[in-house]
């Protein structure tokens, strides 16, 4: 009787950890597209949403799902040689983690996705390059700006500019408009993205004026880098790490009187970074890919949906302010759309085949692929939290040359 | 500027991150010292009282959530033990052990499943949260502030231990398990005892911690609860004078450690940097390596006597 008693109970606790592991991915799927799918009789074509839902990016991954999804409700269907299919979204939330991204990766392809989307953060989108290339399906990387994702992979392209330009960008905007002569820069160990972007900033803002350092995973006590950057008489900081540090170096910066401008890249255009900083008195500036109020029915249309959707406002942090990674998101699934018409297939072999000749004119502006499969990109955005209404504020269009 | 200003607040800020690292391992060192359990969901448990802070202070107000909250830990601490350790009372250590990882991860996940993943903002205290100068150093009251609570909570624990019936129990009770239950203590309250009082500074620690450090995840409670842990064992496992002079030791060497370079560099001693900030969890560790080569038993720790 206690043997069946014990077996019954391991099977709930076991049924418990097994409900929690599927359902965050499960719950950010939206219940929209799906109800139409079961109406129609149309073929489906699949398109995989390689996104992070959880860990350190988990936030800038949902905001940029939202763009995807928002685009897939106002365009669920594409016609492909004549037939008219029905697009799903398959998601898979690679948490993160490099480790847990080739996983996240396969169970895309082994559910047959004709193309891939995403990641949010460029370590996850390196590591599952392998697993892409390996199968054959393209990927178009949506904000993924370091260099490697594209060089070192075969089927991945991308839609957004690349951190040594937004480096360069980022380190001639510091010295010529906040006159800054000594860089504190901090990355984290071990992250593709923030050490990347660093290494790009100082090699442009030159090596003898810059101050680099690393916090290790899992870091939570951010008040040493701040006084570090203090004692150090630098004049600029600049961390284009995750926005959930993001949001603790703020606090920091705050309460130990930073004096100084905090300068990151495309990552820290989230409204977790303006939640931060609202009533505060530090100086967040931000290079990105799109401005808000660039095209006002475009943002018209996201926000109404977005407000209009508990799950998506959920997502978005509670607010309708636009996310640059989400316009993005929206832009990639309408080239992920172009390039299957231009198949004229649902197979990921001919979508292969097309992209490197695809042109798209999105939101974000003109899209096409060099060589590598890099965006052709020459401009960015440079924004300026408002520290008072907590919204961007934005500053200039910077260019390199 | 002199060493003492370079250095002032990098021990300031390694005091206050020691102070939290001792109300933490507090739970690790009592629950091993009366059950030779290491409690492996403690520092979910310290986790869960951050985020069903975030939670309480969207309903209730201030005043109340913090009491709430530090009552709904100590629940959970009680149910944990009720339910994943008590049924293993006669099992082999080792089952106890895989119960509290199990328990460990439930907890993670629950938190996942519940937050979504994203980052839970803990809301501003009031008074504690302000900032204000120390030295010259502008910093948060909060900082200041958690030494001395600390000291106070440890003052008063150590006065429970030596001083009242429960106490007396609790010291029998990690003496020998099976005498004094024969001697009539009645185990299992001790132990439930022994499990609030752990949660409760548990919970005061991370109203402390995240008031600090204002962000939520479900991993948030993994490195505090490590570090804690390694400070227990550091002290001397099962002494709690001993897991929070460890703790003050980690946490002060570590912020020192992260900003060593800086401090060379504006003293003169180097002129370029070496990157040893990197290797602040690192020398953790290796503490922990070290002590355990050279004094199995840690700083304070019970000399065993084999018996006969």
């Amino acid at each position: 009787m206690k043997k069946i008693l014990a077996l019954a109970m391991a099977l709930i606790m076991l049924f418990a950890l097994c409900a929690c592991g599927s359902q965050p991915a499960a719950s950010s799927a939206p219940a929209a597209n799906s109800s139409d799918n079961e109406a129609s009789a149309n073929p489906v074509v699949k398109i995989g949403v390689f996104e992070p839902q959880s860990g350190d990016n988990g936030a800038g991954g949902k905001q940029e799902v939202l763009g995807m999804q928002y685009a897939n409700q106002l365009t669920p269907t594409v016609e492909i040689a004549g037939q008219v299919y029905d697009v799903e979204l398959v998601y898979a939330d690679n948490a993160s983690s490099n480790d847990k991204a080739p996983t996240a990766a396969q169970t895309l392809i082994s559910n047959g996705v004709s193309l891939v989307l995403g990641s949010y953060g460029s370590g996850v989108s390196i590591a599952a390059g392998d697993t892409f290339s390996a199968a054959g399906v393209p990927a178009i990387g949506v904000t993924c700006t370091n260099p490697q994702v594209t060089s070192d992979c075969d089927v991945y392209f991308r839609i957004c500019f690349l951190d040594p330009f937004q480096g360069t960008v980022l380190a001639n905007y510091a010295k010529s408009e906040l006159k800054a002569t000594k860089a504190y820069c901090l990355a984290k160990q071990g992250d593709d993205y923030s050490g990347g972007l660093c290494n790009y900033f100082i090699e442009a803002f030159g090596k003898e004026n810059c101050v680099y350092e690393q916090f290790p995973e899992g870091t939570s006590d951010y008040s040493t880098y701040i006084t570090n950057a203090q004692n150090q008489g630098c004049d600029v900081f600049f961390s284009p790490v995750s926005t959930e540090a993001a949001a603790q170096i703020i606090a920091k910066a705050d309460t130990q009187a930073l004096g100084m401008p905090i300068l990151a890249g495309d990552t820290w255009d989230s409204n977790v970074i303006l939640n931060a900083a609202k009533g505060t008195d530090v100086q967040v500036c931000v290079t990105t890919f799109y401005q808000e109020g660039a095209d006002a029915n475009f943002d018209a249309g996201i926000k109404a949906w977005i407000n209009g959707d508990a799950t998506a406002l959920a997502n978005n942090g509670g607010n309708d302010e636009l996310a640059a990674v989400t316009v993005m998101g929206f832009d990639a699934y309408y080239v992920a759309l172009e390039a299957l018409k231009a198949a004229g297939s649902t197979d990921p072999a001919e979508v292969l085949k097309v992209l490197p000749s695809l042109n798209y004119e999105g939101v974000t502006g003109a899209i096409a692929f060099d060589e590598i499969g890099d965006a052709l990109r020459d401009s960015a955005f440079v924004k300026e939290c408002n520290t008072e209404t907590g919204v961007w504020d934005f500053v200039t269009v910077a260019k390199v040359g | 500027m002199s060493l003492a200003r370079t250095v002032l607040p990098y021990v300031i800020s390694g005091i206050s991150v020691g102070g939290q690292y001792a109300l933490i391992a507090i739970g690790y060192t009592m629950v091993y010292g009366i059950l030779r359990l290491i409690n492996f969901a403690h520092g979910d448990v310290f986790m869960v009282a951050g985020l069903m802070m975030v939670y309480l202070v969207a309903s209730v107000p201030l005043v109340l959530a913090i009491p709430l909250m530090i009552a709904l830990t100590v629940l959970l601490g009680f149910a944990i033990e009720r339910v994943a350790y008590k049924p293993l009372r006669t099992a082999p250590r080792m089952s106890v052990m895989i119960s509290a990882i199990g328990v460990s991860y439930l907890l993670q996940n629950l938190a996942l499943y519940i937050t979504g993943g994203l980052n839970k903002n803990y809301p501003a205290i009031p008074w504690i949260s302000d900032r204000i100068t120390v030295f010259g150093m502008e910093t948060t009251r909060v900082t200041v502030i958690t030494p001395f609570l600390t000291i106070f909570l440890v003052a008063v624990l150590v006065w429970l231990i030596n001083h009242t019936k429960i106490g007396m129990a609790m010291r029998a009770v990690s003496v020998d398990f099976e005498t004094s239950q024969l001697m009539g203590i009645k185990i299992n309250s001790v132990i439930s005892a022994t499990f609030i009082i752990g949660t409760f500074l548990a919970a005061v620690g991370s109203v402390l911690y995240f008031t600090n450090y204002p962000g939520v995840v479900p991993t948030s409670g993994a490195m505090p609860g490590l570090k804690a842990f390694v400070a227990a064992v550091f002290g001397g496992i099962g002494s709690i004078p001993g897991a929070v002079i460890g703790a003050f030791i980690i946490g002060i060497c570590e912020s020192i450690i992260k900003g060593l370079d800086t401090i060379l560099i504006v003293n003169g001693a180097i002129t370029e940097q070496i990157g040893l900030a990197t290797f602040s969890d690192a020398f953790t560790f290796v503490l922990l390596i070290v002590i355990l080569v050279f004094k199995p038993t840690g700083l304070f720790g019970e000399k065993t006597t084999d018996k006969v």
